[in-house]
């Protein structure tokens, strides 16, 4: 009988999607496990904790972000259609997000120079690096907009996205704090400030805590939010003559 | 069927809305101009198809899986994130909370004044 090596195996199955896929969603699974036995404290997200056990494994197999991507991709790829999906929530609550239009784009445009002025203004005078500002600039919009702006003003895309991420697990964990603060209890708003700080991460703790109508509002302030900064982050960043 | 349906014309807009970002060259990612090109849609048709809600809410609910690969590249930065870890953290922290606070504050304020003008 010809048995194959081990180092055969691991040849085969290093070089195959199926490894990275299977080890993503283990640790995803694990993570979300962990999180709830923890009483579902957005301190350690799921996310994140996904994130350092996954970076532990491919540390130990000896495996380069490269080479596990190419399996992970295939998760990665499903951001888009799940982009597009954000459609959905927003035109079920389309009468209330049509009264409350001009207010919604207001706020919008407030968080978003919010955003920008203390991101740039706080790294600056703490003595960020330049590609690290700017690859902090974009970090309130969802991943996939944030990499195209970095790219735009000098940045570096990928630590854009990781920034982005850091900034989502942030907000989840200050949101709550902040609303009951603040003394703001409708979900909807609650919900905006969520998809425009924290974008999909608030966008999916949104969906998971606050309800149906908080989710559609933190997908739209997610959604207008990229738009928004798309078109005024780089001319602004030129303003400033920081580009 | 229904999910291939459903996940047919999710790609379907993303794909114009790629198509539009790059004919146009707007720096605008495909998806979020797929988004809008679905909402304007489904205002027109008026009904969300069943076969989209089931492949739409479907990956909504996974919505932060799909963050994980993306986010593993951050161990490839390690050593640039490492020299301005202080910088990094403290500007994400204090931005985002000012961002939250002000957001929810200017929507709150804004939603009552106008609420109360609509009924005066």
């Amino acid at each position: 009988m010809n048995v194959a090596r081990l180092d055969q195996l691991w040849v085969y199955l290093s070089g195959n999607p199926l490894l990275s896929l299977l080890l993503t969603l283990g640790a995803f699974a694990l993570a979300v496990r962990i999180n709830k036995a923890l009483g579902g404290t957005p301190l350690l997200h799921p996310v994140m904790l996904s994130i350092v056990l996954l970076i532990g494994s491919l540390l130990l197999l000896d495996m380069d972000y490269a080479t596990y991507f190419e399996g992970a991709q295939f998760i990665h790829f499903l951001l888009g259609p799940a982009t597009v999906a954000l459609a959905i929530p927003l035109y079920d609550h389309r009468e209330r997000v049509r009264r409350l239009l001009v207010p919604l784009v207001l706020a919008c445009v407030t968080g978003i120079v919010t955003a920008v002025a203390s991101t740039l203004g706080l790294a600056l005078v703490l003595g960020a690096r330049h590609e690290t500002l700017m690859s902090l600039a974009p970090r309130s919009v969802t991943s996939p907009i944030a990499m195209g702006i970095a790219e735009q003003i000098g940045g570096i895309p990928s630590l854009a996205a990781g920034l982005v991420l850091l900034t989502g697990a942030i907000g989840c964990a200050l949101g709550p704090v902040i609303f009951r603060l603040l003394r703001i209890q409708d979900p909807a708003i609650q919900g905006f400030a969520m998809g425009l700080s924290a974008h999909g991460f608030g966008t999916a703790q949104a969906f998971a805590r606050l309800g149906a109508v908080a989710g559609a509002f933190s997908g739209l302030a997610m959604g207008i939010t990229g738009l928004l900064t798309a078109f005024l982050l780089p001319p602004l960043v030129h303003l400033l003559g920081l580009g | 069927m229904p999910l291939i349906l459903g996940m047919s014309m999710l790609l379907a807009c993303q794909m114009l809305g790629e198509l539009l970002a790059r004919g146009l060259a707007v720096p605008i990612p495909g998806p979020v101009l797929g988004m809008v090109i679905l909402l304007v849609a489904l205002l027109v048709r008026g009904k969300v198809p069943d076969s989209l809600r089931t492949s739409g809410e479907g990956l909504l609910r996974y919505l932060t899986l799909l963050f994980v690969p993306a986010g593993v590249g951050v161990m490839v930065h390690g050593a640039l994130i490492g020299r301005d870890i202080l910088p990094i953290l403290l500007t994400l922290v204090v931005s985002t909370a000012l961002t939250l606070g002000v957001t929810a504050w200017v929507l709150s304020r804004l939603q009552g004044r106008l609420g109360k003008g609509g009924r005066g």
